[in-house]
């Protein structure tokens, strides 16, 4: 399979009578993207508004950031099972609106929710300060349950990002990238000598507004499967997650994951990247102990060397992470592990709820318990007083003039498991 | 301007005496005492000892609270900008009031404090999360080494200078995490690392597993009726007036006693030891700790051959992991010699 990325630059964004790109600038119908979200009768309102990088703005809190993509030649579409039809996807052309993202925002399921700062010390932790933001501010229609309002922010979400990307189609790309996954046969053949390795790439399933899908498929009911690295970036890969902002995967991550891109960089030189496992992170033992196994089975069928392993999230799912490494190495297979820490306000504590002697490769995106001080900003887009109530936040987070003191923990992709951020933690 | 330092050192270094004065209450002298003249030099003219602050570890070791509280009082009105404490080497009480003086001085003060220990005194394990603590040998040969090493840490800390690595600086590793941004995102050190690995070439990780040193218990005892059976306790109990003076917290040892003959702990003979929970009913009755009395009467009835004729007993209470393994193994040496079958551990 062959798969094309074609990016439109972009760094500015414009309100406009078309929805199109010039010169990196992004310009938005206001009305017309409205009406794409409109008829959603689980939605009260639908507003939109844009936070450009640098802008004394803050976005809280935020349920999800997506990039707007859109397929130039299939097969299939973007987001599929979501917006598109169930078709796989990966293959073909997809125009990226490179720079530019969709925010949703609302007072969704509140203690899970995220902040976005376009400037000052908040903005260096979130990889969504240097995005071009549409920001979708959505309000529930009284009544409704919590997880219906999440499916309707989730589609507006997608669906805004999938139009802005479809307006742009015919937009010359300011850079193509081209991703090859060639069938295992091929691929088995390919590189001869070099190890053979694979990414599995675990997605939060814990349930109760803590999840992901799959192709429009609830990960919980999956038995871990294979994926190729390009499906993800055409946006198999959706992010339902009301998790501490930190490290919940956006879907933005998912389609610009840094772990794919890295593995790609290193393809064909120092390893033989084959693909991805995906598998989830139930509640129960049983499903740990299943998903661990039937991982690791995967892997060995696949013959691979190495396994490099993203968690989702922390505490419960640590014991999937360190399940899924055993296990590994215990097959001979070599790992490294990408997690993130919660060590306490002053990390003394032990970061991680399992540990297993086998986990000796260990990268982490840092300490979330960490406490920072986000000064006020000119302007917020959203529910500030969410500050008091999201996960990272306490009663007295928001201070009278606007200021918020939280852990990371609030802060939207701090301490990503993608390791989309440049933060990390060490022992002093 | 230079820097206001308090020095804390125990009543041996200040000369006053060894074991036979340790109970000597905490004093507060101007200017330099003992080993406060090596710190002086290595100092330099940043900073100046304004005051040395004495105690007797025995003293401390009974009376913490009271002991810190006292401390703390005398050296405000020195109003010092930090404290170093030590070095206290491999002694155990006095790294614990090395530990505990500069516990309360970072958290009560808010200054910086600066100790010095061998890794493997108590004090370390019970306070090293707290503050800064310099590693040095085990005993007063190494003052040489300890001092200027402790001396360009507190200077760094006043000045606020960026540390380096537990290794750089010299410091016993705190075990705390600090957050630290990198010059690469986490995703590429991530497939750094596993290439490395995959190459056998060498890495470091960025989070050392904590190993839990766990231990599968041993089979049932198949055959009780010749079982020669030994209690062992961590709570404290011991033969009344604690003749050892095991520790009631942070235990620097543990005790071997001869109950030989005797059928029942009574509150005559035995007591506990122990710091840590409320000992009334412990030493009322030393039997709800360690069950010599049931022992006895399962010995007559023939249950097992033998309640072996000594115990052994230390305290939980604060015990460094490292010590705890130490008494442990040699414990179990001195059980298997004397041909003891199997343990029943008691804990509080």
């Amino acid at each position: 399979m062959r798969l094309e990325l074609h990016k439109v630059k972009i760094n500015k964004l414009a309100w406009g009578d078309t929805t199109s790109v010039r010169a990196g600038v992004l310009t938005v119908n206001k009305e017309e993207l409205l009406s794409v979200l409109a008829g959603d009768e689980r939605l009260a309102k639908v507003d939109v508004d844009i936070a450009l990088p640098g802008e004394s703005v803050r976005i809280l809190p935020v349920k999800d950031v997506v990039e707007p993509r859109f397929k130039m030649e299939g097969p299939g579409g973007v987001f599929p099972g979501m917006v598109s039809d169930v078709e796989s996807v990966g293959e073909g052309k997809t125009l990226v609106l490179s720079g530019a993202a969709v925010v949703t925002t609302g007072k969704i399921v509140r203690f899970q929710e995220g902040i976005i700062d376009m400037t000052g010390p908040g903005a260096d932790y979130t990889p969504y300060s240097g995005t071009c933001n549409v920001v979708i501010i959505l309000e529930n229609v009284e009544g409704i349950d919590k997880h219906d309002y999440e499916t309707a922010c989730r589609m507006a979400g997608l669906k805004a990002a999938a139009y802005l990307a479809e307006k742009c189609l015919g937009t010359p790309a300011d850079e193509v990238e081209t991703y090859e996954t060639p069938c295992l046969k091929d691929a088995m053949a390919a590189h001869p000598g070099l190890p053979k390795v694979a990414y599995l790439y675990m997605l939060q399933s814990q349930g109760l507004l803590h999840d992901t899908y799959l192709y429009g498929v609830d990960v919980k009911k999956i038995l871990p499967t294979f994926l190729n690295p390009t499906e993800v970036m055409d946006g198999a890969i959706v992010s339902g997650n009301c998790v501490s902002a930190c490290d919940k995967n956006n879907t933005y991550s998912h389609q610009n994951n840094p772990v794919i891109h890295h593995m790609f960089r290193r393809h064909g030189k120092d390893f033989n990247f084959l693909g991805c496992i995906v598998t989830n992170e139930n509640v129960t033992l049983a499903d740990k102990k299943r998903c661990s196994s039937y991982s690791i089975k995967l892997a060995k069928t696949l013959g691979v060397d190495g396994l490099l392993i993203s968690e989702e999230g922390f505490g419960n799912p640590d014991a999937d992470l360190i399940m899924n490494c055993w296990k590994a190495e215990r097959s001979g297979i070599k790992t490294t592990l990408l997690t993130d820490e919660y060590a306490g306000q002053d990390g003394a504590s032990q970061s991680l709820a399992d540990s297993c002697p086998e986990g000796d490769a260990c990268v982490t995106a840092g300490n979330a318990n960490e406490v920072i001080v986000l000064p006020p900003m000119k302007k917020v887009i959203g529910v500030p007083e969410e500050a008091n109530v999201i996960a990272g936040g306490w009663q007295g987070s928001l201070a009278a003039d606007g200021t918020i003191t939280v852990e990371l923990q609030a802060i939207l992709g701090a301490t990503s498991e993608l390791g989309f951020t440049k933060l990390g933690a060490y022992t002093i | 301007m230079s820097y206001r330092i308090i020095h804390y050192i125990n009543q041996f270094y200040a000369g006053i005496g060894g074991e036979e004065k340790a109970d000597v209450t905490p004093e507060i002298r101007e200017g330099v005492v003992g080993p406060g003249m090596a710190l002086k030099a290595a100092l330099g003219t940043d900073a100046e000892i304004v005051a040395t602050v004495v105690c007797g570890d025995s003293y401390f070791a009974s009376n913490m609270e009271k002991a810190s509280a006292e401390i703390l009082d005398m050296m405000k009105k020195y109003k010092p900008d930090a404290v170093v404490a030590g070095p206290a080497f491999n002694a155990g009480r006095y790294g614990t009031a090395c530990g505990a003086v500069c516990e309360a001085v970072v958290k009560q003060l808010g200054i910086p404090a600066v100790s010095g220990m061998y890794p493997e005194n108590p004090g370390v394990e019970m306070y090293k999360k707290s503050f800064y603590i310099v590693e040095t040998p085990d005993s007063a040969a190494g003052m040489k080494k300890a001092v200027p090493a402790m001396a360009a840490l507190v200077l760094k800390l006043l000045k606020g200078e960026k540390l380096g690595t537990p290794a750089e600086e010299g410091y016993i590793e705190r075990g705390v995490r600090k957050n630290k941004f990198y010059d690469k995102l986490a995703a590429e050190r991530a497939v750094d690392m596993f290439t490395a690995k995959l190459k056998g070439e060498p890495f470091v990780t960025e989070y050392p597993m904590p190993v839990f040193d766990r231990v599968a218990p041993n089979p049932a005892v198949k055959d009780m009726k010749n079982a020669v059976i030994a209690l062992v306790t961590s709570g404290g109990i011991c033969p009344k007036g604690n003749p050892d003076h095991i520790e009631a917290s942070s235990a620097s040892k543990f005790g071997e006693y001869d109950i030989s003959g005797v059928m029942d702990l009574t509150a005559d003979g035995y007591c506990t030891a122990h710091g840590g929970y409320d000992a009334t009913y412990a030493d009322q009755d030393a039997d709800r700790v360690l069950p010599v009395d049931v022992l006895r009467d399962m010995e007559k009835e023939g249950v097992f051959k033998k309640l072996h004729n000594k115990f052994y007993t230390t305290v939980g209470n604060g015990t460094a992991v490292a010590s705890a393994k130490k008494f442990g193994a040699e414990i179990a040496r001195r059980l298997i010699a004397d041909g003891v079958t199997a343990v029943i551990l008691t804990s509080t």
